[in-house]
């Protein structure tokens, strides 16, 4: 296991730095609130999974990532997204389920994608798209460039048959893929022990001799430092990375699920979110002297009204118009 | 206030009708006036008028069911009003409405007529209704429907080879023309049974009330078409629609006639004969089920162009069961051309109370002395048969003459 | 006219469109060094290398998506299954991943992958290894089934397939591999979604895909011959988009259709022919539509059961004769 970061001094130089991973861990956290709120006012249907406590996951990992570089992510995307430069409103529009949505309203929650950015969904099928970022791992190589393809996943995943046939084919071919596993410690209902019997995620990499790594994934500083080291051996020497970032939920599974109760208690619960990871860089910062507290309100109100404007422009933004029912089925 | 919806006489010779179809529902709102059925009478398929509003409360018939004229077939009443009683009488008053008569063909008309025979309009098609086959679901596939309504051709008598009796489009390409083959048919047995249709009803009573008590007596001249086929050649070269037939001239040779000989165009009236002033000819027309005689009305005042058009337009409507009452009824005197059908002559059956019917052959080159040599030209029969009690020989023969002069010097038409 | 086995059809179609487009590679078991499990990729590895012929361990659902993965990015991946029964381990990447993202994403990202491997019955293969999957995935909306009867349909429908934007499940056949036909030199290609007119006829129409082809041609030059029936024979040849054009042409002419398949009965390929043509040719049949299928058992191993099981001549002759009312 990694040395926890938070003994050092922050670098003053890196100020901007810190200060654009504290702001994008705050729009994470705002805009699932603000999801969270719109799902229980039925402005949002379906299924809608929360970030709430996993923000430095997310940003720590996505801040080494290049802009040409690959994402896939499961169903839990709406931070990964906003990460990877989504705006606040195509990715709320498409909540919403909107004609303006990023996946024009089709995909929903669920399925976000946006090429452009290289976010490449969005799957809600648990543990499928591994391969599909094993594909774009091989197309990588195949093409002689030196991009990585992030892929995201909850421990629970790790269980599934896509993930033993991901790793052993990405370590067999050497594919510059890194395998983020976001470990939660719940499957919705299910505790990590009762699902596994391997607890410590990061151990099943050495089955498929592959690197691995173990991070406190409240921790966006030390998320970070270790997707710097994937993100080196998958660029220089085309090597994947299992990386498992210990991090936590507040919310339920989904907004249809409960966020106690018999899987866990509301003491687990408040001693996690002790550990909360943007209070843990803000006041860091401001330990260290670079962020104090009126900067901090004016970046939160300033994340406030861009959630509240994208809420807005969701909800004043048309249905997609009845045609498109029948649109996007084949590519022409 | 509860109306009482009954069979009612839609033509002066109706006893009872069919109710072909129903074309309100129970529960649907009726106003005076609104179309509550199509009946089939002796002559032609009529509408069935509501003469009272509220709603359509009970149907007491079914569709194809046969009721005397003033039988209760309905009843229309405001909603909430008690009509049991109503339905109670009708109960006992109908009991002699006779269940759905299966519906046969007789046998399809050779084509002759201008149209090719129109199976019985709208309802009457092929409808499994009026199957009287064992079972009774009509069963044909789907091409052999299709074939048969492009036809005309009624399915209910047509055997299907097919499984469970199937009408199959092979059973199609035998059935016109071959013998009628209809639903009750007993396999083996060296007869068929062929219910009558309501115009086959009429046909019978009235004929055989014509040709048993009316004494009749026939003449026949034969005719010299040759003048009248170039003078018809000639008009129709004038490039006019519509194109005259020989039957208009016909029509209107015997009209002009009848002006000169009014002792022919009477009726027997009993105790006294009616001689008519005006001439209206009734004009014998084959349709799919039998005979019906449009009337061409004051045929004396139509020119051969207005007869024309009008035949035709009677003819095409006789076709299509629908004439009204007023269109068959009321002629002077009666002509019947079997010309077309290749017949040389032939003596047709009066209409009562007419006094006088002309039986039309068809027109053939015959050698004929003329002039000492024989030639060939143009002749036609044809054969008068009168009423004796109205029509004596020498008034007939001297009728009979006026018209061959006539047809052999066209222009004697207008003299 | 140079004749071919469907095999060797199959390996041109690859190997001229692996030269023509370098993003076209074959994955799958077996595909490389032992040159393909049926020898459909003979000589492929030593034409264009381990880069574009790679060798996958058994992992059906992980080379399947990465094939998927590697489309969402702009490769054209051929993904060999060894038979289609083993796609079921992949299924989920074929429907759920390759078949949805595009309307899933608005139409951002399309599919063009091919799914290529023998399906259906061969000779005693049993239960596990026989299974035929038309149904399964013509279902689909976002998918293209293909399923070619000759080695010429083979090569054509084969380059289409890859040059196609979307994913495309293609169907070949144990049985069908050895077969002989001619096959044309020079560049050539089907378009998919056109059924093809095997034989003329006017009396029965015969529709039939893949195996049922050869059969229902069989069976056509018996009808001629001993009961003087004219059938004409249409091969599908693309199951979905299904050429619902030349299936109602034909039984508009001949009012009388009988459809051969292999698979099973129930909502297999046939009972969307019959709707079709029930449908918008409701009025020009004579007599109700025939099918014949595959037994609506689990194949069984013994030869005999197995041949009871499959779709015979006598079975569709059979047919005709109930649909010409001969019988």
């Amino acid at each position: 296991m990694a040395q926890p970061a938070t003994a050092t001094r922050l670098d003053p130089a890196r100020q901007e730095f810190y200060h654009r991973l504290l702001r994008q861990m705050l729009l994470v956290r705002r805009f699932e609130e603000k999801a969270g709120e719109a799902y229980a006012t039925g402005k949002i249907g379906g299924f809608c999974h929360l970030y709430i406590g996993q923000e430095a996951v997310a940003v720590g990992t996505g801040a080494a990532l290049r802009d040409d570089d690959y994402l896939f992510t499961s169903y839990r995307e709406h931070a990964h997204a906003l990460v990877r430069g989504m705006s606040a409103r195509a990715c709320m529009a498409e909540l919403f389920g909107k004609a303006t949505g990023c996946s024009k309203g089709k995909g929903g929650s669920m399925h976000l994608f946006d090429t452009e950015r290289r976010f490449l969904g969005g799957h809600a099928i648990v543990g499928s798209h591994l391969p599909l970022a094993n594909g774009a791992g091989f197309a990588i190589k195949y093409r002689g460039t030196d991009q990585v393809a992030a892929c995201y996943f909850g421990e629970a995943a790790a269980n599934i048959g896509a993930f033993h046939e991901s790793l052993n084919m990405a370590a067999l071919w050497t594919l510059p893929v890194i395998f983020i596993c976001e470990n939660n410690r719940y499957g919705m209902g299910t505790a990590l022990e009762r699902a596994s019997a391997v607890y410590h995620i990061a151990d099943r990499a050495c089955a498929h001799e592959m690197d691995s790594e173990t991070v406190d994934g409240m921790d966006v500083l030390a998320v970070y430092d270790a997707m710097v080291r994937a993100v080196e051996r998958g660029r220089e020497a085309q090597l994947p990375t299992l990386l498992e970032a210990r991090t936590y939920r507040y919310m339920g599974h989904s907004m249809a699920d409960p966020i106690h109760g018999h899987y866990r208690t509301k003491e687990e619960l408040e001693e996690q979110k002790k550990k909360d990871p943007i209070a843990g860089l803000r006041y860091r910062l401001r330990d260290d002297g670079l962020l104090d507290d009126a900067e901090f309100t004016a970046m939160d109100r300033q994340v406030h009204e861009e959630v509240e404007e994208a809420l807005a422009f969701a909800e004043e933004s048309p249905d997609p118009d009845p045609a498109e029912l029948f649109t996007d089925v084949y590519q022409e | 206030m509860a109306t009482k919806v009954v069979m009612e006489a839609l033509s002066p010779t109706m006893e009872e009708g069919r109710l072909v179809q129903w074309l309100k529902q129970e529960g649907d709102a009726i106003e005076p006036g609104d179309i509550l059925a199509e009946v089939e009478t002796d002559k032609a398929v009529m509408e069935l008028p509501a003469r009272g509003d509220g709603i359509l409360r009970k149907v007491l018939v079914p569709a194809g069911a046969t009721v005397p004229v003033g039988g209760l077939v309905a009843v229309i009443a405001p909603e909430g009003e008690d009509i049991s009683a109503l339905i109670r009488e009708a109960g006992t008053g109908n009991k002699e409405a006779v269940a759905p008569a299966p519906a046969t063909k007789v046998g399809p008309v050779a084509p002759a007529s201008p149209r090719p025979a129109a199976a019985a309009p709208g309802p009457t098609t092929p409808s499994p209704v009026h199957q009287a086959a064992a079972g009774g679901r009509l069963r044909a596939s789907p091409l052999a429907r299709r074939i048969a309504r492009e036809r005309g051709v009624d399915l209910t008598v047509v055997r299907g080879s097919g499984p469970g009796g199937r009408i199959i489009k092979r059973d199609l390409e035998r059935a016109p023309g071959a013998p009628v083959v209809p639903a009750v048919s007993v396999p083996s047995a060296g007869y068929e049974d062929v219910p009558l249709t309501q115009i086959r009803k009429t046909i019978a009573r009235r004929l055989a009330e014509s040709l048993g008590p009316v004494p009749h007596f026939f003449l026949t001249v034969e005719i010299d078409m040759e003048r009248a086929w170039d003078a018809r050649e000639a008009l129709n070269a004038l490039g006019e629609e519509p194109k005259i037939t020989f039957n208009d001239i016909i029509v209107k040779v015997v009209a002009q006639a009848l002006l000169r000989h009014r002792e022919c165009n009477a009726w027997w009236q009993g105790d006294f004969i009616r001689y008519f002033r005006d001439v209206h000819i009734g004009m014998a027309v084959a349709v799919d089920q039998g005979l019906i005689t449009p009337v061409i009305r004051h045929a004396d005042q139509k020119s051969l162009r207005q007869i024309a058009l009008e035949t035709r337009e009677l003819s095409q409507r006789a076709h299509e069961r629908k004439l009204k009452p007023e269109e068959y009824t009321g002629s002077t005197f009666s002509v019947s051309n079997l010309g077309m059908m290749g017949i040389h002559e032939f003596t047709a059956v009066i209409n009562p109370p007419e006094a006088g019917i002309v039986a039309v052959g068809g027109i053939t080159p015959q050698p004929v002395v003329d002039a000492g040599a024989v030639a060939i030209r143009r002749r036609m029969r044809m054969t008068m048969s009168c009423d004796h009690r109205v029509i004596d020989g020498a008034t007939g023969a001297r009728f009979l003459q006026t018209v061959k002069r006539m047809l052999e010097n066209p222009l004697a038409m207008v003299w | 006219m140079p004749v071919l086995t469907y095999r060797d059809a199959l390996n041109q179609a690859l190997r001229e469109e692996m030269e023509r487009d370098p993003n076209v590679f074959l994955m799958g078991e077996e595909v490389g060094v032992y040159q393909g499990a049926y020898k459909v990729s003979r000589g492929l590895l030593e034409a264009f290398g381990e880069r574009r012929v790679v060798d996958t361990p058994i992992a059906e659902l992980g080379f399947a998506g990465l094939g998927v993965g590697a489309a969402m990015v702009g490769l054209r991946p051929v993904i060999e299954f060894m038979t289609w029964n083993f796609a079921l381990l992949a299924i989920d990447e074929i429907i759920n991943s390759a078949a949805k993202m595009l309307y899933m994403s608005g139409g951002q990202i399309p599919i063009p992958i091919v799914f290529r491997g023998p399906g259906g019955a061969a000779l005693q293969l049993a239960a596990q290894h026989s299974q035929a999957f038309e149904s399964f995935y013509a279902h689909v909306p976002g998918l293209k089934v293909v399923a070619p009867a000759t080695p010429y349909d083979a090569k054509g429908l084969l380059k289409t397939s890859i040059r196609d934007d979307n994913p495309v499940v293609f169907l070949e056949g144990e049985m069908l591999y050895n077969t002989k036909g001619d096959v044309p030199e020079g560049e050539y290609t089907i378009p998919l979604g056109q059924a093809d007119v095997k034989r003329e006829g006017g009396d029965v129409t015969l529709i039939c895909h893949s195996k049922t082809v050869a059969l229902a041609l069989k069976a056509a030059e018996q009808l001629a011959e001993q009961l003087q029936v004219s059938a004409e024979v249409v091969d599908l040849r693309t199951i979905r988009p299904l050429d619902v054009e030349i299936i109602l042409a034909s039984v508009r002419k001949t009012n009388r259709c009988v459809i051969v398949e292999e698979g099973w009965p129930f909502c297999g390929v046939g009972a969307q022919v019959v709707h079709e043509i029930q449908h918008a040719a409701f009025d020009d049949l004579d007599a109700p539509i025939e099918r014949i299928t595959g037994a609506d058992v689990p194949m069984p191993y013994n030869k005999h059961l197995e041949r009871a099981a499959k779709p015979g001549v006598d079975h569709v002759i059979a047919a005709v004769k109930r649909v010409t009312y001969l019988d």
